[in-house]
């Protein structure tokens, strides 16, 4: 598994290309845990329904647990781990205690739009 | 993942030969979780969005496996599939979503939203493509036999001393025990 092996677009025979395939480094799961992340923050900025929001934060924190796994991985320690079990409880509770405000805010004022959301302004 | 089919993977890794379908898997996996993961925050119905996110956590899942993480794995399919996904859906039943489904989706500062988060994704690809030579290409081979009993070793501590975690651990109980006793009184009607 050293290196990137082969170059793409390089003529090569079938079983070849199967065998020098760029192997799967740390940096391909960063870069799909930073899709999931701008996907989750474009979730929590743009949508109005609050149960898509949260649902919208569970993605970032996934995101976040993605890259410590990979990084657990990439110095081969278990850390990384543990740490993500850590951030699954906060998950838990965070989501929790925000779908239970949802519910009383429900409760109140029949919406459960961010920007109808507006008890505290005055 | 079976202890065969591992020992099988470690062999061919030794052998100095990349084990075959790998990188398809981790393709795959990951494709799933984008693409689903882009379905949780366009869909219209919060219930689709829902099962949406079921999937990409469970693609997100798999990744661990190849992670050579599979307590998290099991985690990650026990508690957020298995136990927030089920708080979100019987909250969604709870809500009335019929109205807010017929709704203007998105807040009216969306473009605004957008492009923060369009800076952000600029902020990551300038990150990734400055900083990767910092990242080595080598990916340890962790032991997963004997990954849940090294987890609790550092979780639980061994022979009566205390882990390296147990304290963080035993405060997480306590940030439990709040959420609980908060999302009681807050959904509670009186007091």
């Amino acid at each position: 598994m050293e290196g990137r092996a082969g170059t793409p677009g390089a003529p090569r025979t079938e079983n070849r290309a199967l065998r020098t395939m760029v192997p799967i480094t740390t940096l391909h799961y960063l870069v799909v845990a930073a899709a999931l992340f701008v996907l989750g923050v474009i979730g929590v900025l743009t949508r109005r329904n609050v149960v898509i929001v949260l649902m919208s934060i569970e993605l970032i924190l996934n995101a976040v647990n993605l890259n410590l796994v990979a990084f657990s991985r990439m110095w081969g320690n278990l850390h990384g781990q543990v740490f993500a079990i850590f951030i699954t409880v906060d998950a838990a509770a965070e989501a929790a205690v925000g779908l239970g405000i949802l519910i009383s805010f429900f409760r109140n004022k029949e919406t459960i739009n961010v920007d109808e959301i507006d008890l505290l302004k005055w | 993942m079976n202890p065969g089919m591992s020992a099988g993977l470690n062999s061919a890794i030794d052998a100095g030969m990349a084990p075959v379908g790998t990188p398809w898997f981790f393709y795959v996996l990951a494709g799933l979780a984008v693409a689903s993961g882009v379905a949780v925050i366009t869909r219209r119905n919060a219930v689709h969005s829902a099962l949406a996110l079921i999937v990409t956590l469970l693609a997100v899942a798999g990744l661990y496996l190849m992670l050579y993480a599979p307590f998290v794995a099991g985690v990650q399919i026990i508690v957020y599939a298995g136990g927030i996904m089920v708080l979100f859906l019987f909250v969604i039943m709870l809500v009335n979503i019929d109205r807010s489904s017929k709704e203007r989706q998105f807040n009216r500062i969306w473009p605004v939203g957008l492009l923060a988060a369009c800076a952000l994704l600029a902020l990551f690809v300038s990150a990734i493509a400055k900083g990767k030579a910092l990242f080595p290409d080598r990916m340890m081979t962790l032991p997963e036999s004997s990954n849940t009993q090294q987890i609790a070793t550092m979780l639980y501590g061994e022979a009566g001393k205390m882990g390296q975690y147990t304290f963080a651990f035993e405060i997480a109980s306590l940030l439990l025990l709040v959420a609980i006793l908060g999302a009681v009184i807050m959904t509670k009607k009186k007091i």
